[in-house]
């Protein structure tokens, strides 16, 4: 999840990188050369420490007084043009199934029966900024038994209505105790800068993992791709 | 106790198995002044010339992929608050011949695959050290202080002898004990904020996550500081080193005890 603004430079800094001369001098725009792709393939190497290194630790909680003023707390999203917003929120469900023996559609009013967790924890973003916030939501891992997973369910695809945006999960870190599918942010409604109506949260993972705007949950067999994650960025994407 | 390493590649070292074991035969008292006779003595095992050159490039593409990195978000501290780490670098656009990556995923690509042979590397090294026993050569001891001085004041031209030394003079085993003890820190501070929560009680040892952030941007400077310290006097002061960091023999005017 990067800001437009953020984006808005990248793709200036791949057209300065690539504008010419400045390209001789040094390791100037230096991305690996012919081994950019096998250091992106590397990665998986990570993945797989970063997996064996995750545990259910859980990660610290903060006193409210920790929180990060609001107006701090940056909003991404990829679509152009404007927030991604429903035209009927009341019409909204989130769709759960794949590798299931029970799929359904959850409302917004099933959701928040489900066993919920609220906790004050620290955002870790892959830029290297971080952020404190309270989040409540719905227990992912609550959410999962409601629909049973089979056995051969090893991946959770997250959907979102964001432009297309989605993520894919190891079923370990999305069973983890604080995996939540929030619906609150401080305290309040989740408001569309920050992925309304319900937004995957976990302070195990670096943000681009936390799918905003979900609209669908998908369990599988097989390791799911994601926006960032398939332009290069490490697919576990744990901290 | 240094291990023999096989003959040099270098074609013009006839004399140098000899050599390494005799310790350069002074020459007439009456003129002290005279350069050493040219002498190739055994400096460099070929472990620490491989370690040495590994880590040079490596860490010249860490650094350089770690500034594109930072430039990701160039502050530091939580969003908000600036109360973290004194940084002149705040909002600094790094330029391009100093960045590797291109942009943040192909610069972290970059950064966490070097990572692992820069540990090994230096995983090697030490353990080389301490199966040769020239670790003995390297620590900085008390009684190295005032011989620092010393070695200082020769620099600063207030004394006109080179002080006698081992392997290596105090200053230099000071600033090769520090940068071992910086790469430590950089491989520490680094892997405090890779993985913050699974690693926390490394996180915490450098202050939290945005602490350990600051810390491992801080490791950068020191290690260019050294970079320049450490060029600048290979030249102006000993240039038969490098040499000797790249065949393993030396040939020069400090022909130093010990090899």
């Amino acid at each position: 999840m990067k800001e437009r603004e953020t984006a808005g430079r990248r793709s200036f800094l791949v057209a300065s990188a690539t504008a010419g001369a400045s390209e001789l001098v040094s390791a100037c725009g230096f991305r690996g050369g012919p081994l950019e792709d096998d250091l992106a393939s590397f990665s998986s190497f990570n993945d797989w420490v970063s997996a064996r290194l995750f545990s259910s630790r859980l990660a610290r909680e903060y006193p409210i007084r920790s929180r990060t003023p609001e107006r701090h707390f940056p909003s991404y999203y990829i679509m152009r043009g404007g927030m991604p917003m429903l035209e009927d929120p009341a019409s909204w469900v989130l769709h759960v199934g794949g590798l299931v023996r029970r799929p359904r559609m959850f409302t917004r009013a099933e959701l928040e029966v489900l066993p919920r967790l609220t906790y004050t924890v620290k955002h870790h973003c892959v830029e290297g900024w971080t952020a404190i916030a309270t989040w409540t939501g719905a227990r992912f891992a609550a959410l999962a038994g409601s629909v049973e997973p089979l056995p051969g369910a090893r991946y959770v695809r997250f959907r979102s209505f964001d432009d297309g945006y989605s993520n894919g999960w190891d079923l370990p870190s999305a069973m983890h105790e604080q995996t939540i599918l929030a619906y609150a942010f401080n305290d309040r409604p989740l408001g569309p800068d920050h992925g309304a109506p319900l937004r995957l949260y976990s302070p195990t993972k670096l943000g681009y993992k936390l799918t905003k705007y979900l609209f669908s949950v998908e369990f599988t067999d097989r390791r799911p791709g994601g926006y960032w994650e398939d332009q290069g960025y490490p697919w576990f994407g744990g901290v | 106790m240094t291990p023999d390493d096989p003959a040099p590649a270098a074609p013009d070292t006839p004399a140098a198995p000899t050599a390494s074991t005799a310790p350069p035969a002074p020459t007439a008292p009456s003129a002290p002044a005279a350069p050493p006779p040219p002498v190739f003595v055994k400096r460099h095992h070929w472990i620490v010339r491989l370690t040495h050159w590994v880590n040079a490039i490596v860490l010249v593409l860490m650094v350089a992929s770690g500034l594109q990195i930072y430039l990701a978000y160039p502050r530091f501290g939580l969003r908000g608050d600036a109360s973290v780490g004194l940084n002149p670098f705040e909002g600094v656009d790094f330029p391009a011949w100093a960045r590797a990556g291109g942009w943040l995923a192909g610069a972290l690509n970059i950064h966490f695959f070097l990572m692992w042979p820069l540990m090994l590397n230096g995983l090697l090294y030490l353990a080389y050290l301490a199966w040769s026993g020239e670790l003995r050569w390297l620590v900085f001891r008390p009684r190295d202080l005032p011989r620092a001085v010393q070695m200082q004041l020769y620099y600063l031209r207030l004394r006109k002898q080179h002080p006698p030394q081992g392997k290596h003079n105090a200053l230099q085993k000071a600033a090769y004990c520090s940068i071992v003890a910086l790469g430590a820190a950089a491989v520490l501070s680094g892997l405090a904020i890779w993985k913050p929560v699974q690693l926390s009680w490394l996180t915490a040892l450098f202050g939290g996550y945005e602490w350990a952030r600051y810390w491992h941007f801080v490791t950068v400077w020191v290690f260019t500081g050294f970079l320049v310290v450490h060029v600048a006097l290979v030249f102006l002061v000993d240039p038969a080193s490098l040499r000797a960091m790249l065949t393993g023999w030396y040939r020069g005017r400090f022909p130093s005890e010990g090899a």
